[in-house]
């Protein structure tokens, strides 16, 4: 087991290079936990007493997030990646092969504290899967020869430091390179033709690019810019958001990897726009691996004066970027939650209005934009609006990064000019066979076959970038079932349709999964979809009845070939509830089972 | 009071004041909107989702959307009943709420709401969480069985009492309500029986010991009069529990 020597030394240092403020908890908690595999009490009563906060409030942000524990992990903490890519890559078989191996129960710390084994929602490693963490670190390409690796290398108290490195190489797998990945590189261009051409020209210039947000929600860019410079208020703020959640999403990741400076020369430029000073960049806990690098890259930008007081020699022109951590939590994706996280707390989506742009972290106007957005941005300032218009359809201006996994020939990212089809890029990615494409992630909808015709654009179907593919042999329930489960371990509880309905969901979808369910039960879901669609406070709870509200549509053979034939089937199994009474009794003659009575 | 600070209630006009949302105008002027997680002594939240309603077609939370002149607000549909009566089916299966063995039974507005949506049954399969039930306080006991995690202990406690005595961890259908002690345990905290945070539970979570049958069963308040008449329990405390 870890040492819980030195935690007031810990907290001391901790707090010495990060800052020492309670809206850093979630930044000090992270380290923590990397530090001890858990928040050990005396951290929680040390951090209470620096940050005058309630025990209560501490234990309540600790509980919120995935990799967050008051009780030890493991000293190996292993989180193998429950993304249904990753299953289809035959992640659930390796997982019961690591836990025999190790002698481990999934979930539960090994008795001696050596390691725990887990899943985790998607780690982004879709194109490279199957895919761990290994104490917050990604470890790609799992097989049965690297999963008994890691097993030895647990059972040799080998420090991950010293695992091969092989193991946690993470290729960027890009496929496909249009105007923005062939652009020159640069790390200053845009924000010497801002200094040039002065804010409202740039702004005028991104705006007539027609760029619009690629998260997802598809706001104009510079409206959201727009908005926030106009804003009343004292300072402003521009966030990157890199809570690149959405399973089957692995753009942002490629981004940070390989063209960083060009994602915080966007954040410069808005802010110089927007008159922001403090940036900071919000980073998923599942890419822990990329904070040195990213780290230095910011460091480099602030000796070459891109970052920091005046920049470029631009008095009065100072912006300055952090990184802050996620903790496991996929509803941080969500703009207001996400600055809930960023100010220490539960990220939980404020109510709207207000919106981030008049409101958003400490009360200020605020920019979220998404990693991909803000490096279109930073390409449209060096190379215009008109450049950036030569692709994309009218409402879709430019090209749109897919992230392509599942059962293809070549997974990874793919530049399209916004308006490809479906079919073109199952034709370019080697899925010739394929029955279906799941379209924006768990949050999005199913394009069976038929409708590969279907243009990928704002007018057309919206994506964030996931593009998932189905081969022909895949059960499409499975898919939808680890959706469902996937939303109801990422809902954040705030509200009573998406904490409750999405429970009672995920539960009758495993009872149609299961071989149990009558129509009275599809007639179920569809009421609770529409519920959960019409009634929930953000996106992630109106958007969890998608898959199922979209194969249902589409494809109900996967629903209707499990149902049993009557209309109505109880939520329980009345045979296996006998189980306990047959155990207390020590019978099992016929007339102790349902139906077997002679 | 003129066109301008007028929006429009299932068809009635409704006068508003500025910063009101609609709940607020809607109560003023004595429209019930069902509701659990809001109390106009507090800031609006949002979560129960009970107060649903159609804003110009639009389907918002009555207590968080800010009224504006001309808002066609649409309360009493059928849709609308069906929606609310859904929300607190869901609210009952999550928890353990079983009224007839439930001091705070014909007081409670989690069970006055279920009779104005018209709910006769959950619907919905029960979860059957178990939940410890904390009663080391000598005045208090917490049935954390019956919270629905509306926040109103956490926020008056936090914005009244000054002493953030609660909180909410975990999160999703994990979502539960703890304690600032130590032990965790209600006893170990400052909690004080005259707080603020101990008047504001709409559900029998939060309760006052030694108090539960002052007024019998089938004279209180929900008993006498449907919520939508009466409005909230704790603008009556007084009433209930001492009466």
């Amino acid at each position: 087991m870890k040492s819980l020597a030195n935690i007031a030394g810990c907290v001391d240092d901790i707090m010495a290079t990060c800052g020492d403020h309670p809206e850093l908890l979630v930044q000090y908690l992270c380290r923590i936990q990397w530090r001890y595999n858990c928040i050990p009490p005396e951290a929680i009563e040390l951090l209470a007493v620096r940050l005058g906060l309630p025990v209560a409030h501490i234990r309540g942000v600790i509980g919120f997030y995935a990799f967050l524990h008051e009780t030890p992990r493991g000293d190996f903490n292993i989180l193998i990646s429950d993304s249904i890519t990753d299953q289809m890559l035959g992640s659930r078989a390796l997982l019961d092969r690591l836990c025999r191996q190790l002698g481990v129960q999934a979930g539960v710390a090994r008795a001696d504290g050596r390691v725990t084994v887990d899943t985790t929602s998607c780690t982004g490693m879709c194109d490279q899967g199957p895919a761990l963490l290994v104490n917050g670190f990604a470890l790609t390409r799992l097989d049965v020869a690297r999963v008994d690796a890691v097993a030895a290398l647990v059972e040799a108290g080998t420090p991950v430091q010293d695992w091969p490195a092989a193991f946690f190489a993470v290729e960027d797998n890009i496929r496909r390179r249009d105007r923005l990945l062939n652009a020159p590189r640069s790390t200053d261009g845009a924000l010497r033709l801002f200094l040039q051409q002065g804010a409202d020209a740039m702004l005028e210039t991104i705006d007539r690019s027609g760029l619009r947000g690629r998260g997802g929600a598809g706001f104009r860019t510079a409206s959201k810019w727009r908005f926030c410079r106009q804003a009343p208020g004292g300072r402003r703020y521009v966030v990157c958001n890199a809570d690149e959640g959405e399973p089957g999403t692995f753009k942002d990741r490629v981004l940070l990897n390989s063209f960083a400076d060009e994602v915080f020369e966007g954040m410069t430029l808005c802010a110089g726009i927007t008159g922001a000073q403090q940036g900071f960049l919000y980073l998923r806990g599942e890419y822990r691996y990329l904070l040195e690098a990213l780290e230095s890259v910011l460091a480099r930008r602030r000796s070459a004066g891109l970052l920091g007081r005046d920049i470029l020699g631009r008095q009065g022109f100072d912006f300055d970027i952090a990184i802050h951590m996620g903790a496991g939590a996929y509803v941080c994706g969500e703009e207001s939650a996400l600055i809930e996280s960023l100010e220490g707390k539960r990220g939980i989506p404020r109510k709207r209005p207000p919106f981030p742009v008049t409101r958003g972290l400490r009360q200020q106007p605020t920019v979220v934009n998404n990693v991909e957005t803000l490096f279109a941005a930073t390409c449209i300032a060096r190379f215009g609006a008109d450049w950036f218009r030569a692709s994309g359809t009218e409402q879709s201006t430019g090209t749109k990064l897919l992230s392509v996994s599942g059962d293809c020939v070549r997974p990874g990212i793919y530049e399209y000019p916004l308006g490809v089809t479906v079919g073109q890029v199952i034709e370019d990615c080697g899925a010739e066979h394929a029955q279906a494409v799941q379209l924006a992630g768990a949050a999005g909808t199913i394009i069976p076959r038929d409708e590969f015709d279907t243009r990928i654009s704002y007018e057309d179907v919206d994506t964030g970038g996931a593009f998932m593919v189905f081969g022909p042999e895949r059960d499409l329930l499975d898919m939808v079932r680890n959706f469902v489960h996937f939303f109801a371990h990422e809902s954040c509880g705030f509200c009573t349709p998406c904490r409750v309905g999405g429970t009672l969901l995920k539960n009758l979808v495993d009872k149609v999964y299961a071989g149990r369910a009558g129509e009275y039960d599809l007639q179920k879901i569809r009421d609770i979809c529409r519920l959960m669609r019409d009634t929930s406070h953000c996106g992630l709870g109106s958007a969890t009845p998608n898959p199922v509200m979209s194969t249902l549509e589409k494809v109900p053979s996967i629903y209707r070939r499990r149902l049993c034939t009557s209309d109505y089937e109880p939520a329980f199994d009345l045979e296996a509830e006998l189980e306990e009474a047959r155990r207390i009794t020590g019978r099992d003659d016929s007339g102790a089972h349902i139906g077997r009575e002679t | 009071m003129s066109e301008a600070n007028r929006f429009s209630l299932d068809g009635k006009p409704v006068e508003f004041q500025p910063g009101d949302t609609i709940m607020d105008a809607a109560l003023r002027a004595g429209n019930y909107i069902p509701h659990l997680c809001h109390n106009p002594e507090f800031e609006p939240h949002g979560s129960c989702r009970v107060c649903m309603v159609a804003v110009n077609g639009r389907e918002v939370s009555a207590c968080t959307w800010p009224a504006a002149p001309g808002l066609e607000v649409e309360s009493a549909s059928e849709t609308i009943r069906q929606q609310r009566r859904s929300l607190v089916q869901m609210l009952f299966v999550e928890g353990n709420h079983l009224c007839p063995a439930c001091e705070l039974s014909g007081a409670c507005q989690l069970q006055a709401v279920a009779y104005y949506t018209g709910m006769l049954d959950p619907h919905f399969t029960h979860q059957f969480p178990r939940r410890a039930v904390d009663a080391s306080h000598p005045d208090i006991a917490i049935d954390f069985n019956r919270c629905i995690l509306c926040e109103l202990c956490v926020r008056a406690s936090r914005d009244v009492d000054n002493k953030s005595v609660f909180a909410l961890s975990g999160r999703g259908i994990g979502s539960h309500l703890i304690i600032n002690s130590p032990s965790g345990r209600l006893a170990d905290s400052d909690f004080a029986a005259t707080d603020k945070a101990a008047q504001v539970c709409p559900v029998g979570a939060i309760l006052h010991k030694r108090r539960a049958y002052r007024v019998p069963i089938g004279e209180r308040l929900y008993d006498r009069q449907p919520i939508d008449i009466v409005g909230d329990v704790a603008a009556q405390d007084e009433q209930n529990h001492d009466g």
